[in-house]
């Protein structure tokens, strides 16, 4: 019961922090938009010369793009929850935190789901707003999608707890994101399809395919279509649990980081 | 309760299976479309650069233009055998079947004239001297004109089918490939590939109405080629292939405005609906395969693997 109260009080917080920036909000959303509304409204022809799953038939770049720009949410949620990890740990509240009678695990999970639901919410604003300007998945694709969105957040969340636990200070943070999140993004199928990768190079499109970032996207572009990746979600839940397991060794004052920290 | 539940399952009760055929202008070839499982179920072959495509009106025997074999063949749509030719001219590529389900009027691309034949006693009735390089065929629902449209005159010509002669001529933009009358007859629509219009025409006295264009974000003019329609049963929405435009447009019959435009496969020719007029199944020439449209939402939904160069589209009811 008590993990449960927990849960519930760290997603509350975040909640509130995520309600309290408005700013936030905004920026998070504004970065896949303009994407969305110039990036491939520029390239919306480049598309449609092959059809690949779980497509049916020519699509439209702005349709393509639309799982890779909610990845691009998850992906940048998670560094950012992970930066205010970094933050929380400047100002103490993490200690705080990290004190409560609840094995450090637990407490660590609980963060990465409040910050998952975080980016959800946003995905989900996200697709209205691709909605109304006339981009639409099929009906039943927006419910699918859940469980895809999650899985994603979840790994991407993980992901930015195990950076954290990694880095001293909230000044260094910014030079791992780029050393993350623009080589995740790029060689990935956010922006490209593989096979289209696979012109570029082999080399390249087999770094792109073990991109977990890529696996993400794929069971998301999936879960849109009401279709379901084996393959994407196997090797997104591998990815979850690795980075979680660094997490919590990073974290773990006995072993991790925070004991060379000081 | 029952007043919501029996309109859903009605609507929900599968369309009636059919076929649609597609001619395939590369591979001499016609490639049979289940509308059911959306899979190509037979090929037949057939004679060189099948084009138009036409089943008689109780779908007994299917009419083929096989322009590079300079004739008209009839196939047995249910064993696929050819029954025999008819006499077309030369150059086939546009035919219509007139009403009395006895007539086609074929479109002579080489030789500037329109065939008139009779399919019972395989002969020639009449050739009627048109445009150069005529090419779109129609004939109105009466059956009293038929339409054909040069395509270097820039004509659409009205033939008299009692007296087989030329009763007026009118000026469409360049290159006119193909013309339909509406279901009630009271218009004649021409596109015109070159022009990048479709014309509309008040049959009755044979004044223009209406002057479409068309305008795609992303594609440049030049690549907007009207060519084939279809009319939708109620004869609210006219559907345009847009050639490589890749897009079909959809029209609204009575403003003339252009609704939307639909993503299809490369290079698209012509189309045919369904049964129940649900779906609507597009020719892709270049990309070589033919896409299914959604009349209801107008969206693509699926893109079915031909052979090269499909042209011709054509709906046959199986059960």
């Amino acid at each position: 019961m008590i993990y449960f109260t927990a849960l519930i009080a760290i997603i509350q917080r975040e909640a509130l922090r995520y309600i309290g920036q408005r700013e936030r909000f905004v920026a998070a959303l504004v970065r896949p938009l303009v994407w969305l509304l110039v990036f491939a409204a520029g390239f919306r022809a480049a598309l449609g010369l092959s059809i690949t799953p779980p497509y049916l038939t020519y699509i439209t770049y702005e349709i393509y793009i639309i799982p890779g720009l909610c990845g691009m949410i998850l992906l940048f949620n998670g560094m950012q929850s992970s930066l205010s990890l970094v933050y929380d740990r400047e100002m103490g509240s993490m200690k705080v935190l990290l004190t409560a009678p609840l094995p450090r695990w637990w407490l660590l999970f609980c963060k990465l789901v409040a910050g998952a639901i975080i980016s959800i919410l946003q995905c989900y604003t996200f697709l209205l707003i691709a909605r109304i300007y006339g981009i639409r998945m099929p009906t039943i694709g927006y419910v699918t999608a859940f469980p895809a969105l999650l899985v994603g957040g979840l790994m991407l969340g993980a992901l930015g707890l195990a950076l954290s636990s990694f880095v001293k200070q909230l000044e260094n943070f910014a030079g791992v994101m780029n050393f993350v999140i623009f080589p995740m993004f790029f060689l990935s199928s956010a922006l490209y399809p593989l096979w289209k990768m696979a012109e570029a190079g082999r080399l390249l499109h087999d770094i792109c395919a073990v991109n977990p970032f890529t696996q993400a996207v794929e069971l998301v572009r999936f879960a849109l279509y009401a279709q379901f990746n084996l393959p994407a979600l196997g090797w997104s839940l591998l990815a979850t649990g690795a980075f979680l397991a660094l997490a919590i060794w990073g974290y773990d004052p006995a072993r991790g980081m925070i004991r060379k920290k000081g | 309760m029952k007043k919501i539940l029996i309109p859903a399952l009605l609507a929900a009760s599968p369309a009636l299976s059919g076929e649609i055929w597609v001619t395939n202008e590369h591979d001499d070839t016609v490639s049979v479309i289940d509308t059911e499982t959306y899979e190509v179920k037979r090929t037949i072959e057939v004679g060189e650069r099948p084009r138009g495509i036409t089943f008689s009106k109780d779908y007994s025997v299917v009419y083929i233009c096989a322009s590079d074999s300079d004739t008209v063949q009839v196939v047995d749509p249910n064993t696929g055998e050819i029954l025999h030719d008819l006499p077309s001219g030369e150059d086939p590529e546009q035919f219509a079947l007139h009403p009395d389900n006895r007539h086609l009027y074929i479109a002579n691309e080489d030789d500037a004239i329109a065939t008139v034949v009779d399919v019972e006693t395989r002969k020639v009735v009449a050739q009627i001297d048109v445009g150069i390089e005529p090419e779109g065929m129609a004939i109105s629902p009466d059956g009293l004109i038929a339409i054909t449209t040069s395509e270097t005159t820039n004509m659409a010509h009205w033939i008299n089918t009692e007296t087989h002669e030329l009763f007026a001529n009118t000026l469409v933009d360049s290159r006119p490939r193909h013309a339909e009358f509406t279901h009630d007859g009271s218009q004649l629509w021409v596109s015109s590939e070159i022009g990048g219009t479709v014309t509309v025409f008040n049959v009755a006295d044979q004044s223009e109405i209406a002057k479409i264009r068309f305008e795609i974000t992303g594609v440049h003019p030049d690549n907007i080629q009207p060519v084939g329609f279809e009319f939708t049963e109620d004869g609210k929405t006219v559907f345009v292939t847009l050639g490589p435009s890749n897009h079909v447009a959809t029209i609204n019959a009575k403003t003339f405005e252009v609704e939307d435009y639909i993503l299809v496969g490369r290079r698209v020719w012509h189309m045919a609906f369904n049964d129940d007029n649900t779906e609507l199944y597009t020719t892709n020439g270049v990309s070589g395969d033919v896409t299914v449209i959604d009349v209801a939402s107008r969206t693509p939904i699926r893109t079915i693997k031909v052979g090269r160069f499909p042209w011709g589209a054509a709906f046959r009811p199986t059960e």
